[in-house]
């Protein structure tokens, strides 16, 4: 038996060995969630996955007659700004209704089990629903110095998150560390921090990147493969498309600013006081996937963007080594010097331009010294 | 009546002069028109990423960007278009449509000929060869940087155009390999994309610069025949 967090701050217990049988709707009530307010969730739910309103009934069903599916929920390298972020999602309910229903058996932030104790559960789990629990992870694994930079339980991360991953049914890579890397991973990341995707191969793997992800985004997307029992649709990258289908830039409600021509010059003009696109210093909007300019954060209140900062890009590969955070032609790593495709285009446009402007000047001094002036009978040879 | 030396010199022209119709009708117009896009391609590129100074007044009253963005993508598909329309005049032009497109590399004549017009650019030989299409060195370099270069400023153009129309958009189908390929960030292709620019800016600079140089020294058309289609030999 082991304590969860919840809404108000107050702890609950739940029976730990609780059978499968036991559905989502059953532990929701036993809490004390009313029917009304279930089916609110529902609905709500729905209309965040983009499944529109038909899809709240068929929700509800699936937590009223599936068995509650458990997640064990591991933690790697990181810096559990995920799990802050997760537990403070803001649909009404979402908080208590996601780690309810979510049967997170094993989450060594959240759990109170500690020690052996709690090694037992994550062996007791991987036993006793071998093939049908899901695996989030949060952080990575670093697989430099035999995996020694990360040790959990006397022993290296890398070898629990296999163990682990072995028996799931699906994997839920959290944030940007078990999706990317992220900062560990930054050049020239010195303990080889690696994503989940490339230490495991022979598992679905659904990514839900960003520093950390937005926990509206990441309680859908539990409560996606929860209820339908699969992975929602994915990009080319792995990401579920509902949320990350598009880039900030194209639902920005600065947007028009961008499309006027109208940019914050500097941090303290008036242009930034009116609100103007941050295009100029060095958004990143238009080159990231992730829901915030619509889900936004902290139950709806504002994103970077619309707080004054351009967007860093958190959700994307490799967004701490692509230069600047305020510059939008930014460095290329690729010449070993801080240079942006313009310092080198440029440089290279100059050298060409000059080297034509010596060779028509050679060209033109040798043709002065070989030139026979009029062209006379005398002069044919 | 000419003047005795006029007179001369008109006749030993008519005695010298020779010409071959090299470039045929499409492909001259395909040559200008591509010109005149890679030239509002570059420009506004270097403004899409570097924009101008911000516009006064209210939102809804400018579409600066918006316009420069549409001018951009309009050359960029008038130019891959015209891409396409240049690979099918190789196929069934003349053989000297085919020049930018296929290199003779196993001829070791053509490479030790690309040699020598090297030492022609370096001054160490005073004649050039002459020829009725490219010269070895120019048609080696028309496939490096505008062949290739052209290949390389769609895919990576369209892939970044993907990310606008949205996933599942035929340029996301079709380029959206390319951001895998760069390691997933889509900056890393505005980066290169741009670098291209600057590639083909240098590369139109030398290109430009030879064809004037040619038609001057090496005594033979260069710029009139990508207007009449005629190469004329001077002597």
């Amino acid at each position: 038996m082991f304590r969860r967090a919840s809404a108000g701050g107050v702890n609950k217990t739940n029976e730990g060995d609780t059978p499968m049988t036991d559905t989502f709707y059953e532990v929701l009530r036993r809490q004390g969630i009313t029917r009304r307010s279930f089916l609110k969730f529902c609905s709500l739910t729905a209309t965040s996955l983009g499944l529109g309103s038909a899809f709240a009934p068929k929700i509800a069903h699936a937590l009223e007659t599936k068995p509650r599916t458990p997640v064990i929920w591991l933690h790697g390298l990181e810096c559990t700004c995920c799990s802050e972020s997760f537990i403070r999602s803001a649909h009404p309910l979402t908080k208590d209704v996601v780690l309810s229903m979510l049967s997170l058996d094993y989450d060594d932030t959240l759990m109170a089990a500690a020690g052996h104790q709690a090694e037992a559960i994550l062996e007791e789990v991987k036993r006793k629903y071998k093939g049908n629990y899901i695996l989030a992870v949060e952080g990575n694994p670093p697989l430099n110095e035999d995996g020694m930079f990360c040790i959990q339980s006397g022993r290296p991360f890398i070898e629990k998150l296999k163990e682990t991953a072995a028996d799931c049914k699906a994997i839920i890579s959290w944030g940007s560390c078990a999706s990317w890397g992220c900062v560990q991973a930054a050049k020239p990341n010195p303990t080889r921090a690696t994503p989940v995707h490339k230490v495991i191969f022979d598992k679905p793997i659904i990514k839900v990147p960003g520093c950390p992800p937005i926990a509206e985004v990441m309680t859908a997307v539990v409560t996606y493969m929860l209820t339908f029992d699969k992975l929602p649709e994915l990009d080319r990258q792995g990401r579920p498309k509902m949320f990350y289908g598009q880039r900030i830039h194209d639902k920005c409600y600065r947007r028009p600013h961008f499309d006027a021509g109208q940019f914050v010059e500097q941090w303290d003009d008036d242009q930034a006081r009116m609100g103007y696109c941050l295009y100029k210093m060095g958004c990143k909007g238009p080159t990231t996937y992730n829901a915030c300019s619509t889900v936004r954060w902290n139950e709806g209140v504002s994103f970077p963007i619309q707080s004054g900062h351009g967007c860093i890009g958190c959700s994307e590969d490799g967004f701490w080594d692509k230069g600047s955070f305020y510059d939008r032609v930014t460095d290329i790593k690729q010449f070993g010097v801080e240079a942006n495709a313009d310092t080198v285009g440029a440089t290279a446009a100059g050298v060409v331009g000059a080297s034509i402007a010596a060779h028509a000047a050679v060209t033109a001094l040798a043709r002065a010294r070989q030139k026979t002036g009029i062209d006379t009978p005398k002069g044919e040879d | 009546m000419l003047a005795e030396q006029d007179q001369f010199e008109a006749e030993r022209s008519a005695r010298m002069v020779k010409a071959v119709y090299v470039y045929e009708a499409p492909l001259r117009l395909w040559h200008w028109i591509n010109a005149l896009a890679i030239t509002v391609l570059a420009i506004t590129g270097y403004f899409i990423g570097l924009p101008l100074p911000s516009v006064p007044g209210e939102a809804s009253d400018s579409f600066l960007m918006g316009y420069i963005r549409f001018a951009h993508f309009a050359a960029a598909y008038i130019f891959a278009i015209g891409f396409i329309g240049r690979l099918y005049w190789a196929c069934v032009g003349n053989h000297h449509a085919r020049q930018i497109f296929i290199l003779p590399v196993w001829n070791m004549t053509w490479w030790s000929e690309v040699f020598y017009e090297l030492r022609w650019y370096l001054f160490l030989v005073k004649e050039p060869k002459k020829y009725v299409g490219h010269n070895p060195l120019a048609q080696l370099m028309m496939f490096l940087f505008f062949t290739i270069g052209a290949v390389y400023m769609i895919c990576t153009g369209f892939a970044l155009y993907g990310e606008g129309l949205g996933e599942g958009s035929w340029a996301s189908q079709m380029f959206g390999w390319v951001m895998t390929a760069v390691g997933g960030n889509s900056m890393q292709v505005h980066s290169w994309h741009r670098l291209g620019m600057w590639v083909t800016v240098s590369f139109a600079a030398v290109h430009i610069y030879a064809a004037i140089r040619e038609d001057i020294m090496s005594r033979q058309s260069l710029i009139s025949t990508m207007i009449s289609g005629w190469r004329m030999f001077k002597d």
